[in-house]
């Protein structure tokens, strides 16, 4: 096992060496492979923190989730009963290893609600905000890519001037605004797509486009920086001095390169995504793991608030992980160490 | 020497006019149409969902309520929160990277881990999280969304501190027997504050933004009050009738994010240019 994810990661360090660098230095895939060590080991501290604070923003929090249960003119029996029964009358630090106990089972309570446990609650709305999220990601880089490149080949000119203002646009949109104007455009006037939830298959488009809009300006942004970063570079200058045209070179190489850096952003986004899906699923009525949320947020149900909000940090942490570790992949001058640079 | 200054004074007009302008124009806008508009509260069940019209510029809602009036009242949450969200994320951020990049060892260590356990949360999680476990009023909301931004503050501040750290001034102020406390207000602050500044618009723009998404959620401000973001929820509910009330605040909502925005590029160019030379 070991041996294979270090050939791996050996094979995939010096390809990227031989294409950047042309030269293989000795050792270096060794640190390479600690810094992966190091990185993954850091997990653990910070998704310790990370239960931590949850688990205290909803304990400590004003607001007794037993009289929002009950209401307020509940008998003293009953609330004892049911205190006892949620386990709220130990102490904080008992409840606190009750729940890391569960948390090591994959257990995450039981909603106040109807009773089911929290992970299976969340398996069943998982794979309608992961489809949504995928096909963001993809309508994302559909609109990104060409106009990344577009706005880059035509630098400091008019088209690059509307790539620019299209991402402002972008980034001043929220969601919870573009998806009703999404709506009425094309549900209400031109009535060709459905308004909300997901029955028919032309059901994902608006809540898809809503939901990658953002992302597709950034990484636009992002991928115009790198391909200008890229076509200044000695190597497609040595290639054109070599004799090949403006076209191919920019197409054979600088645009091979620029997009390399919009894996790690990919992996970036997939995680925030999860986030933004909470609104986007709202303005949809999308079935998925956003509504969840919100449905639990009106019920003030605690325990499915906590478990969702664990669940999507540590999605979020982990896609962090992999950014990087793909990161330091495709660019071998990336050190630990030299990170904070 | 005098030319120079000119041409670098020019510059900076010709760079941030157009921005500046676009800011004063939207928040003259906001002045003028705040002088026609009335309390936004009350209601007038007799002219629900009606279109923008003579008597109500932009229409009225579901109570009948003037939407003209009620979006003034919500600029006006919006703009205070993201002031108060810049006051406390911008001050605990500040403080915290200053210490963190000034102390060095395990101090930095400490703090640096807990502004990594913050990062590793999609930020507006945090504040959904927050505002969701306490009463929704205007103080959470601005609390929960200092709690998400104080992290880039920190961010930046340690970073820039370590790199002032290490200017010879700083070691003659301390050798001379200046208190670190006050080497940190004279010199290292205001040779930090210019990234600070920018940071500092984006925060705001963002506050923004998350306030309107907490409140469309339903766990910011509450009604009667009005905010960009509930207006937006009631707009929602009820778009296939009454598009104008959907589309009136989210455009504003646009302008003022887009304007901040533009601001804090135009800025960071500006600084840029600054570095570069």
């Amino acid at each position: 096992m070991w041996d294979a994810t270090k050939i791996l990661c050996y094979r995939l360090f010096c390809d990227n060496i031989h294409r950047n660098v042309g030269f293989i230095e000795k050792g270096k895939s060794l640190a390479l492979i600690f810094y992966f060590l190091k990185r993954v080991l850091w997990i653990i501290p910070t998704a310790l923190g990370v239960v931590t604070l949850t688990f205290f923003f909803v304990h400590l929090a004003p607001g007794d989730p037993v009289e929002v249960l009950l209401g307020e003119h509940a008998l003293p029996v009953d609330r004892q009963r049911l205190i006892e029964s949620l386990g709220l009358h130990l102490p904080l630090w008992q409840q606190f290893v009750q729940f890391i106990k569960g948390l090591l089972s994959f257990d995450l309570g039981q909603s106040f609600y109807s009773g089911d446990a929290v992970s299976s609650m969340i398996m069943k709305r998982l794979p309608a905000t992961a489809y949504l999220a995928l096909m963001a990601i993809l309508f994302a880089m559909l609109m990104a890519i060409p106009l990344g490149v577009w706005a880059a080949l035509h630098k400091n000119k008019w088209q690059d001037r509307l790539a620019l203002t299209f991402s402002m646009l972008a980034f001043a949109m929220p969601s919870f605004w573009l998806g009703p104007l999404l709506i009425i455009l094309f549900a209400l006037y031109m009535q060709i797509l459905p308004v909300s939830g997901n029955e028919e298959w032309s059901s994902i488009i608006l809540p898809a486009f809503t939901l990658g809009f953002a992302m597709s300006a950034m990484t636009a942004r992002l991928l115009r920086a790198s391909l200008l970063e890229n076509m200044a570079s000695d190597y497609v200058k040595t290639a054109r001095a070599k004799g090949l045209s403006f076209s191919k070179a920019t197409r054979r190489h600088a645009i091979r390169n620029a997009l390399l850096p919009l894996v790690t952003v990919v992996f970036l986004q997939a995680g925030a995504l999860l986030t933004g899906a909470i609104l986007t699923e709202a303005v949809f009525s999308w079935p998925g793991l956003g509504s969840l949320i919100v449905e639990a947020l009106n019920k003030r149900d605690y325990p499915t608030i906590q478990g969702c909000v664990l669940f999507i940090a540590f999605v979020y942490m982990f896609m962090t992980l992999l950014s990087d570790i793909v990161y330091a992949l495709i660019d071998p001058r990336i050190r630990y160490g030299k990170e904070g640079g | 020497m005098e030319r120079k200054g000119v041409k670098v004074l020019s510059s900076f007009a010709k760079n941030m006019s157009l921005p500046f302008a676009f800011v004063i124009a939207v928040l003259l806008g906001f002045a003028i149409l705040a002088t026609l508009s009335g309390d936004g509260i009350s209601i007038t069940l007799n002219e629900i969902m009606q279109s923008p019209s003579n008597e109500h510029l932009f229409g009225t809602d579901e109570l009948g309520r003037d939407i003209l009036s009620r979006l003034v009242a919500g600029v006006q949450v919006s703009l205070s929160v993201g002031f108060w969200v810049l006051v406390l994320a911008g001050t605990i951020g500040t403080a915290v990277g200053i210490v963190s990049g000034w102390c060095g060892g395990w101090i930095d260590m400490l703090l640096m881990r807990i502004t990594d356990i913050f990062l590793s949360f999609p930020g507006v999680l945090i504040a959904i999280c927050f505002a969701a476990l306490t009463a929704p009023d205007i103080k959470n909301v601005i609390f929960a969304l200092g709690l998400m931004g104080w992290v880039s503050f920190a961010r930046l501040a340690r970073v820039q501190t370590l790199t002032v750290k290490k200017n010879e001034f700083i070691q003659a102020a301390t050798l001379s027997g200046v208190s670190p406390f006050m080497i940190v207000l004279i010199y290292v602050l205001p040779n930090i504050a210019a990234p600070l500044i920018v940071e500092s618009v984006f925060t705001v723009a963002g506050a923004m933004l998350s306030e309107a998404g907490l409140s469309f959620l339903g766990i910011g401000i509450q009604p009667p009050d009005a905010s960009l973001g509930s207006m937006l929820r009631e707009g929602a509910r009820y778009m296939l009738m009454a598009p104008h009330m959907v589309v009136v605040p989210g455009v504003t909502l646009m302008l003022l994010v887009l304007s901040l925005n533009l601001v804090g590029d135009a800025l960071r160019d500006r600084m840029d240019m600054k570095s570069s030379h």
